[in-house]
């Protein structure tokens, strides 16, 4: 090419020149930003499966941005921020039934007891008298299911934060987290603290004013509405707590461990 | 001999932004159906006629949409960043530029709109005048940016209805907004294939531009009138 000696004089570019130049240029990095973009969609798509912790079944990478998506939003949550009650007509009579996990094997109501385990070891029994004693708080919101509808319900029970009060946990209560599980421990949830004792979770043991029934999570179960419903442990059986994330049921299954609304 | 002259169409930051935003909304739609199969209860109806039920199972059978909920939430909630900062850095560019001013529909716009749209469909002869983009394009490329600002805000009020319960009532409720999300959604869609047919239309010189940023005019002695529809 006669290019190189000509360069050094430094002749202006034709229009043409200048023309193709400026298309070579642009398309040349259209088309190795796509190459990029591409191969990063392909890593993203071929990444492993995190390794096995309180969560599983994700993408790492996915889990990563998960996990720092959470830490973001946590940011906004306040126990000032209510969900939206609703007058007592509007709740459902027929209350949406989507799972019976961890509910499958019989229980004796009559002789059930919450198993509270204390991070020294200690175990509190709680019988559902003890609970009922407190004062009781009703709760008709809109609850919200992960797989997308809602429905407005209607729930009766002791806030997390008067049970945590009255069975002096509030040294528990310092812990980061709090495990719930079904007597079977098929069904199990990890709650971050500032969600449990946010001011609307219940433990409830009434369903439209009625004691709750075997498919709602007799006798007792938890509602927390700033969580969708996979978190809303249905027949508590036992509850822990701990600085480390306790195991959770759907968070081992890809989905967000927060799953915060 | 022709003298051909390079003119600056578009600017460095529009085509960036616009080539980021291209594969980014494809995944928020296609991690979106992802979430929505979850509980696919959207209908088109009318008068208590269903037409169109969201979606057939062919068509989630062909995207292997079914059963990927939790994977649809994971990509989701990660390239919603990328959507949103996106968006963010055009609309920052195009305030601070003062491109806005070719954007924005003007007072006459919805009018000339119309004769756009008849000039498009071969009923009017004559096209509109037309700058950078003419009044159907300002209009659409406008509703747009307004769609993507809606689409991250009916996306908060259904990601934190509860920490943000006051944009969820802006959206008129959490069951409203996800409606509302879900309608936006099929929008960006209808607005593709128009988009793509117009590209097409226009063809390849227009098309090219939105990757060199300039198109070459030949400026010709001989004056030569014709059609100006040719930029979208």
């Amino acid at each position: 090419m006669k290019n190189s000696k000509l360069k050094k004089v430094k002749k202006p570019l034709t229009i043409e020149q200048q023309i193709n130049r400026r298309t070579f240029i642009s398309f040349g990095t259209f088309t190795v930003l796509s190459g990029v973009a591409y191969g990063g969609w392909s890593w993203l798509k071929n990444s492993p499966k995190e390794i096995r912790t309180a969560t599983a079944g994700a993408k790492a990478p996915l889990r990563r941005a998960l996990n720092k998506t959470e830490l973001f939003f946590r940011n906004f949550f306040s126990n000032n921020h209510l969900v939206k009650t609703y007058p007592k007509e509007r709740a459902a009579k027929v209350v949406r039934y989507n799972s019976g996990i961890g509910l499958k094997s019989m229980i004796d109501v009559e002789d059930w007891q919450l198993q509270v385990k204390k991070q020294s070891g200690e175990v509190l029994n709680i019988t559902l008298d003890q609970i009922k004693a407190l004062p009781k708080t009703e709760l008709i919101f809109d609850f919200k299911c992960v797989e997308g509808w809602n429905q407005i319900s209607h729930w009766g029970g002791v806030k997390f934060s008067d049970f945590i009060t009255h069975f002096n946990l509030t040294d528990q209560a310092k812990l980061d987290y709090v495990g719930l599980a079904t007597p079977d421990k098929k069904y199990y949830v990890g709650i971050d603290m500032p969600s449990a004792m946010h001011p609307q979770t219940l433990l409830a043991y009434e369903m439209n004013d009625k004691p709750l029934i075997p498919k709602h999570g007799e006798p007792l179960r938890l509602i927390i509405p700033v969580k969708y419903g996979i978190k809303n442990l249905k027949r508590i059986g036992s509850m822990a707590f701990s600085n480390q994330r306790p195991p959770d049921y759907w968070a081992e299954k890809g989905y967000d461990y927060y799953s915060g609304l | 001999m022709p003298m051909k002259t390079i003119k600056q169409k578009h600017s460095l930051a529009m085509r960036w932004t616009h080539w980021v935003n291209f594969p980014i909304l494809t995944i928020m739609i296609w991690s979106g159906m992802l979430i929505y199969w979850a509980n696919d209860t959207y209908t088109f109806g009318l008068f208590g006629h269903t037409f169109f039920r969201f979606f057939p199972k062919w068509f989630n059978d062909a995207f292997n949409i079914p059963g990927r909920l939790a994977e649809g939430m994971a990509f989701h909630f990660l390239f919603m960043w990328f959507f949103t900062i996106n968006g963010i850095v055009y609309i920052l560019y195009t305030i601070f530029s003062g491109e806005w001013r070719e954007l924005v529909p003007k007072r006459n716009s919805f009018k000339e709109a119309w004769q756009v749209l008849l000039h498009d469909l071969h009923i009017r002869k004559i096209a509109p005048p037309q700058k950078k983009y003419n009044a159907a394009q300002r209009i659409a490329y406008t509703a747009i940016i307004i769609m993507g600002i809606g689409s991250v805000i009916t996306g908060l009020a259904i990601y934190k209805p509860v920490q943000f319960n006051t944009i969820t009532w802006l959206c008129g409720g959490y069951h409203a907004a996800r409606i509302e999300h879900f309608v936006l959604t099929i929008g960006y869609v209808f607005f593709f294939i128009i988009h793509v047919v117009q590209v097409v239309i226009a063809g390849w010189r227009n098309f090219q531009s939105v990757i060199t940023g300039f198109e070459v005019v030949n400026d010709n002695p001989k004056p030569v009138i014709k059609p100006a529809a040719d930029e979208k």
